[in-house]
């Protein structure tokens, strides 16, 4: 069952994923994005992260998707225009990556023991656990990052001002 | 829990998160460097972005730790700080230069 | 008894009751909002209009569904599907009642326990705006578009304060499990008074509750804040090129997503299936009193027909004996302990919907920028302050 529910959604991000590559529509390329984050989502399920999970929906696809939706809407921006000169940068840059990859995944594949396997439900993260990492060991971290979203705040209201 | 008509392994090796990760990684990055238009490449960011929160979340698995569920936490509110300020950035370049290709946004001043 | 066959029956039963009740919510709805407009509301199809809905439905689906030319089609029909799964999957995580044993077995009465209930609904009620979203920008129309670009706008505001309304109660609870929640809000000050998280605490979530209620219904896209469907200026917003079954599906999201939200106030705030007062002072008798009473009140207007409803000769007394069945089953010693917690729990959520019709029924509709400002400069430091008080006062009990 874990086996059959990963492979279900590693398929269904990896598709998203492409989709959100070759889409030329911002909307659907940012509807693919929310599948892949959706996907993962239930992949951090399997793995136990119950509270990251929800994080994911709720800030990622939930607040930093409708923020972009609703940027491309106001934009009313169109589809892509046809690619003129990026033919060369694709013919360098796919192969490339297609070697990056297959570096990665061998690198990955050998370094793992693959006895090691993933069970569902032998290791649980909640809001508890969360909470108590949170504001006991990273306590600092996440004060500071209180504040870089505060100045992020007054950098969005800063540029969004009519003067600029 | 009835038994699957197909022989499939009843749990999944662990490095088999992390090739998922490393595909989407990959995917992301080749988006970023095909694309033009501005908010579909700040997508692939964050399409990487993700693949990279997955490699914590896995080995934070791995090690019955809780360290990789926070950094992947952290990962999110820097990605959501950073989504508020770059689609600012876009809406400002729009509103100037009323383009998204990033190939024509090359010059300081217009 | 088979996991698979037990969450086959429980899904069944729910969906159907879900679904009944999703037609006749609107029923309600009419009816409530036509008396308080001193009008009868739907009368003609069956005695009362009760069969209204059938009737509805029959037409919604026998209608023509348009799709305008030029609209993104996939995008256009993807929306109110994404928009009715979304609000009728949050309903799954909904406990209506304790564990119950029924021919021996033993089930909650939910469809699914998830340790983290309040965040699964946060998530799904955050992913619902795209269904609004996405419908108003596919139907390539202007209004559509600017009925979408405001319930965004509306819904990621609204979220906030909600959010931090709902924090408030869980710092009482410290679980994020509905069946938790409600087990912690069980008992009474001095006998009588219930420790509801509204009524109890260190610090009553009173201010909690009306914040949280307030942010309902902008995010369920209701009277007060309807904006992104509103008639008068935008046509009817984002669903103004939808008609048959596409319509049919947003309206069933928005009653679903109501229900959902009466819910999740009822446990988070109610006690969900706590009674008002201990059932040694003799709550329990509250369910049948109420029941033997509509049904008097039908039998007394049965002798008192007009002339012209001759049917209520047949259908009033018809009515007050189902009424007088469904009140004796709730003293049968069997039944007792399934039906005098789905009755208390039903009962907080029907106050809560009654509430939702009436306010639709006397408040006008608030203007964009006025609803904007009051989310941000009011509800949400607001809730802020709640949250602070209610944090203080739990640290210096503990």
């Amino acid at each position: 069952m874990d086996a059959l529910l990963f492979f279900l959604f590693a398929a269904i991000a990896v598709g998203c994923a492409i989709n959100l590559v070759l889409q030329t529509h911002p909307i659907s390329s940012a509807l693919s994005l929310v599948g892949v984050m959706g996907s993962l989502a239930v992949l951090y399920l399997l793995l136990g992260g119950e509270f990251i999970a929800a994080v994911q929906l709720i800030v990622y696809a939930g607040a930093i998707m409708v923020l972009f939706i609703f940027v491309i809407m106001l934009l009313n921006a169109g589809a892509e225009k046809k690619p003129t000169r990026n033919i060369l940068r694709a013919a360098v840059a796919l192969p490339l990556l297609f070697t990056l990859l297959a570096i990665g995944a061998f690198l990955v594949a050998s370094q793992t023991p693959s006895t090691d396997v993933v069970k569902f439900g032998s290791f649980l993260v909640g809001g508890h656990e969360i909470g108590r990492a949170l504001f006991t060991t990273y306590l600092l971290p996440f004060e500071a990052t209180s504040i870089l979203i505060l100045i992020a705040i007054l950098g969005a209201i800063v540029l969004a001002r009519k003067e600029i | 829990m009835p038994e699957l008509p197909i022989a499939l392994p009843a749990h999944v090796p662990l490095s088999w998160y992390l090739i998922l990760s490393v595909i989407l990684f990959v995917v992301g990055a080749a988006g970023f460097l095909l694309r033009r238009n501005i908010i579909t490449v700040f997508m692939c960011i964050e399409l990487m972005l993700n693949a990279v929160n997955l490699t914590f979340i896995a080995f934070s698995h791995q090690l019955k730790q809780v360290d990789g569920h926070i950094y992947s936490f952290f990962v999110m509110v820097v990605a959501a700080a950073e989504a508020a300020v770059g689609l600012a950035i876009i809406l400002t370049v729009f509103k100037n230069r009323s383009t998204l290709e990033v190939d024509e946004v090359s010059s300081m001043k217009l | 008894m088979n996991f698979f066959l037990l969450s086959l029956i429980k899904t069944g039963l729910v969906a159907f009751v879900l679904l009944t009740t999703l037609a006749y919510l609107q029923w309600i709805e009419r009816k409530v909002l036509a008396h308080i407009q001193l009008r009868p509301g739907p009368y003609r199809v069956g005695p009362h209009g009760l069969l209204q809905p059938l009737a509805d439905v029959v037409k919604l689906a026998t209608k023509e569904g348009v799709i305008p030319g030029n609209a993104n089609v996939f995008f256009f029909l993807f929306a109110p599907f994404f928009a009715v799964t979304l609000a009728l999957t949050s309903i799954s995580v909904i406990p209506f009642g304790p564990e119950i044993e029924v021919f021996g077995v033993k089930t909650n009465m939910e469809l699914t326990g998830v340790n983290i209930g309040v965040l699964f609904i946060l998530a799904l009620s955050s992913l619902g705006v795209y269904g609004i979203a996405i419908g108003g920008w596919a139907s390539n129309s202007k209004y559509s578009l600017m009925g979408g670009l405001r319930s965004s706008a509306q819904m990621i505001s609204y979220e906030l304060p909600m959010s931090l309304a709902i924090a408030a109660p869980l710092l009482l609870v410290n679980t994020l499990n509905f069946r938790d929640m409600v087990n912690a809000q069980s008992g009474y000050w001095l006998g009588v008074i219930p420790k509801w998280n509204v009524f109890a605490g260190p610090f009553p979530q009173f201010f909690s509750f009306l914040i949280f209620l307030i942010a309902a219904f902008a995010e369920t896209n209701r009277v007060p804040f309807d904006l992104p469907e509103a008639e008068s200026e935008l046509v009817s917003g984002f669903h103004t090129e939808y008609s048959s079954l596409g319509f049919a599906a947003f309206f069933m999201a928005e009653y679903a997503n109501m229900i959902t939200v009466c819910s999740v106030a009822t446990l988070l705030y109610l006690g969900g299936w706590q009674p008002l007062w201990p059932s040694s002072l003799g709550s329990d008798f509250v369910a049948p009193l109420i029941h033997f009473a509509a049904a008097g009140m039908l039998f007394y207007h049965a002798g008192q027909t007009v002339k012209s409803r001759t049917w209520d000769r047949f259908s009033f007394p018809a009515f007050g004996v189902i009424f007088l069945v469904v009140g004796a089953l709730f003293l049968v010693p069997v039944l007792k302990p399934i039906l005098i917690p789905l009755f208390w729990f039903v009962g907080k959520v029907g106050i809560l919907l009654f509430i939702f019709i009436w306010i639709r029924g006397t408040l006008p509709r608030f203007r964009y920028d006025q609803l904007m400002r009051f989310a941000w400069t009011f509800l949400f430091p607001v809730a802020i302050v709640n949250l602070l008080i209610t944090g203080l006062l739990v640290a210096l009990q503990s």
